[in-house]
């Protein structure tokens, strides 16, 4: 019989006014007790609703069943068989959105935590019998791969294990991607992210950092000088859009990419590290997606005595996990929801004092499908704040389209993909990930990797 | 790990570092820049590349002990290494239709012009440097400016070594005197490219000057560099680093680039700590 409990297994979590004091992770994972007895909520549905959900197919009900027996070796076996960063996924994944959004159980009551559940049994493999991979047969055909992110390690990870001689290349000076210097270390611990990437290391992936892909060697250098047979490009989201509103430009306006990179990949919070960070006693952040609860509560975490969170549409319309947008309340972040700031204002110095906002009510649905925000008139107000983070998302970089004949890109700047394969618009050349879907997921840029990985595989088979 | 091969104190806060670094080196022109880290801990750093071999593969920057990160680096020794080396970033300076050319250094910008001066010298162009600096101690660069120069104008604030007054002086005699530049490269701090700028703007002369702003990647992701210029926001790190010199706001850059101005104070103490663990541990 099926655990009936209509309420999630509830997992271990700091306490909100602790960890938002700390760097430490924030969610402790389920004992191997608790992830029996959630797992014991699934019916095992036939038709597998939940499978559909999931960007890289992973086969739900069959792993948590295993998890159901206590054969966590076995659950990890076969969520292994179509997801490679299981502890990273079950950590980061929109799985309310995904999944879980389509967990019978879900309809009345809570649905299966398939995400805690995936975390579980990544984290007790881990634990328990971590074994390195071996180095797989070499069939002595070489693919590069362009930046170290979600797309990066997945492709990698795949070309390896089919026998490639795969090359990372890596702008910054710490492998990892935006799992790195973007999503902070309380959500994903940056050791995870470490030990995927020695795995490639063992299975023989060569990863070198400092190489900044358009300048330092274009993508022909590559295929013609260098020997490679097939390149995958998954450099991900790039420049940073800002508001155009007056007083981005003072001295405490930060880009969230900036001011994430400070505190994750430059450890700002340590002080052993010499990353300088605005000492800030009041924070907006403006925006609503997981980036901007990051940065909200990375500011919080940073010593700021008062942070906001300043989106323009409704918490219903924010983009971000739901989780987040919870932990955020709890760590005592504050919403002001409907309001569009307007100006940032100077404190004389050239420094932030305050940001003015507008308040906004919903109107009709936009092209998203989301109901857009419409300014009420003379609502100004001003909140007082030292820092103002923007996060409102990003434009894709322009160093390898700029630098490369034959790439197409759309409208927005995103390279241009064969849906079926991830080809590029140059033969053996491929892409997925943010470059090509803009801002996204963790997953999808991952089961994009995963999906250019096979195509290249059968590329090179017949080449 | 990049490896120093070959060291010079240029004067007393200058010092020159020549780097092993073939992939950047196979790479670099004459206005891009590369972003250092000296450890685990350090920052990193943008610098204009100064000069670069491609058949030794190796890279060459100036630079002036400001911080605690160009500290650090300046207690590097030949033969130590530095964690990272990354470049070359940012577009090269673009010389077409450079026939004629007045190039203005400040200071440790010296470094950075010369390479300017170098490539268009070499592309046939005339060069007429003009060299601003304080007083005679902090000098740099004097032979090579004149080898790669038709004519070399020494400026100091003091008069102690050339002709006493700023870049901008000898820059306005010249242009009032009838030279015809295609163009002026101005490279300092940044009152100094805001004058020069300034200078030449009811001339109409064609101004480029090389911005040194707060960086992380250097290949934009973080938006730490951006400017504004002719209205619009621009990243030094992609963009640029060279702009039309009558277009930019240079109070902005200046406002913006104070903004650890404090934290510098404050690393710098930390610094000698730093260093007297540094030698300690070397001791042990």
């Amino acid at each position: 019989m099926p655990n009936m409990s209509l309420e999630k297994m509830k997992m271990p979590e700091q306490a909100p006014d602790i960890r938002n004091k700390n760097f430490e992770e924030v969610a402790l994972g389920y004992t191997a007790e608790m992830a029996m007895e959630e797992a014991s909520r699934c019916l095992n549905c036939k038709h597998k609703p939940c499978v559909n959900g999931c960007p890289v197919n992973v086969r739900i009900p069959e792993f948590v069943a295993q998890v159901a027996k206590g054969d966590f070796m076995e659950a990890y076996r076969i969520i292994t068989s179509t997801n490679a960063l299981p502890a990273v996924c079950g950590r980061v994944c929109p799985q309310e959105s995904q999944c879980e959004a389509q967990c019978v159980r879900g309809i009345k009551g809570e649905a299966v935590a398939i995400g805690r559940l995936e975390r579980f049994v990544a984290d007790w493999y881990m634990k328990n019998c971590d074994e390195m991979p071996e180095k797989p047969e070499q069939n002595g055909k070489k693919v590069a791969v362009i930046g170290s992110g979600p797309s990066s390690l997945a492709c990698a990870g795949d070309l390896a294990k089919a026998g490639y001689a795969v090359t990372m290349f890596e702008a910054f000076h710490t492998a990892g991607g935006v799992l790195v210097y973007g999503i902070p270390e309380f959500r994903l611990p940056k050791a995870i992210v470490q030990k995927e990437i020695d795995k490639l290391s063992t299975m023989g992936v060569e990863v070198m950092t400092n190489m900044v892909i358009g300048k330092v060697l274009s993508i022909d250098e590559i295929i013609d000088d260098m020997g490679f047979d097939a390149v995958f490009i998954g450099t991900g989201a790039g420049l940073p859009s800002f508001m155009h509103i007056p007083g981005e430009a003072l001295v405490g306006v930060y880009s969230a990419n900036e001011y994430l990179t400070r505190i994750n990949l430059m450890k700002a919070y340590i002080s052993d590290y010499d990353t300088p960070l605005r000492k800030s006693k009041a924070v907006a952040v403006v925006g609503g997606g997981n980036v901007a609860m990051d940065a909200a509560r990375c500011a919080k975490r940073m010593g700021a005595e008062k942070v906001y969170i300043v989106y323009r549409r409704s918490e219903k319309e924010m983009p971000a996990r739901l989780e987040e947008i919870h932990h955020a309340k709890e760590e005592g972040i504050e919403f002001h929801l409907l309001r569009n700031p307007v100006k940032i204002l100077d404190d004389g110095n050239g420094q932030v004092c305050g940001i003015e906002c507008l308040k906004m009510e919903l109107g009709e649905p936009d092209a998203s499908g989301r109901r857009s925000p419409v300014p009420v008139e003379g609502s100004n107000y001003v909140i007082d704040v030292d820092t103002v983070v923007m996060s409102i998302g990003t434009s894709p970089n322009p160093l390898i389209r700029s630098t490369t004949k034959g790439l197409e890109t759309n409208r927005k700047g995103c390279l241009v993909v064969n849906e079926e394969t991830n080809q590029t618009t140059r033969e053996g050349v491929y892409a997925g990930g943010d470059a090509v879907t803009g801002a996204a997921t963790v997953i999808l840029a991952m089961g994009a990797g995963k999906k250019a990985a096979a195509a290249i595989d059968k590329y090179l088979q017949t080449k | 790990m990049f490896r120093i091969v070959n060291k010079k104190e240029l004067n007393s806060a200058v010092t020159l570092l020549e780097i092993e670094a073939p992939f950047v080196a196979k790479k670099a022109q004459a206005g891009q820049f590369i972003i250092f880290r000296v450890d685990e801990f350090s920052e990193r750093v943008p610098l204009t590349i100064a000069d670069y071999d491609r058949e030794k593969g190796t890279v060459t920057i100036i630079f002036q002990k400001v911080g605690l990160s160009t500290n650090l680096l300046a207690a590097k020794e030949v033969g130590e290494s530095i964690r990272d080396f990354v470049g070359p970033l940012g577009i090269a300076t673009e010389y077409e239709g450079i026939k004629k050319v007045a190039v203005v250094g400040g200071g440790v910008g010296c470094a950075i012009a010369y390479p300017q001066a170098k490539a268009l010298h070499k592309l046939g162009a005339q060069v007429d440097v003009i060299a601003g600096f304080r007083n005679k101690d902090i000098v740099i660069l004097e032979d090579e400016m004149k080898a790669v120069s038709d004519n070399y104008y020494l400026m100091t604030d003091d008069g102690t070594a050339g002709e006493k007054g700023f870049v901008t002086d000898k820059l306005k005699e010249l242009i009032e005197a009838g030279n015809q530049y295609d163009a002026v490269i101005a490279i300092g701090p940044i009152p100094m490219m805001k004058f020069v700028s300034l200078t030449t703007k009811p001339y109409g002369i064609k101004t480029i000057v090389s911005l040194n702003p707060i960086m992380i990647d250097g290949t934009g992701m973080c938006g730490c560099c951006r400017v504004t210029v002719g209205g619009e926001t621009r990243f030094a790190c992609v963009d640029g680093p060279d702009f039309d010199g009558h277009l930019v706001d240079f109070d902005e850059l200046m406002n913006r680039n104070s903004i650890y101005k404090e934290q510098e104070a404050q690393m710098k103490e930390s610094h000698v700590c730093r260093m007297e663990k540094l030698a300690h541990d070397l001791i042990q």
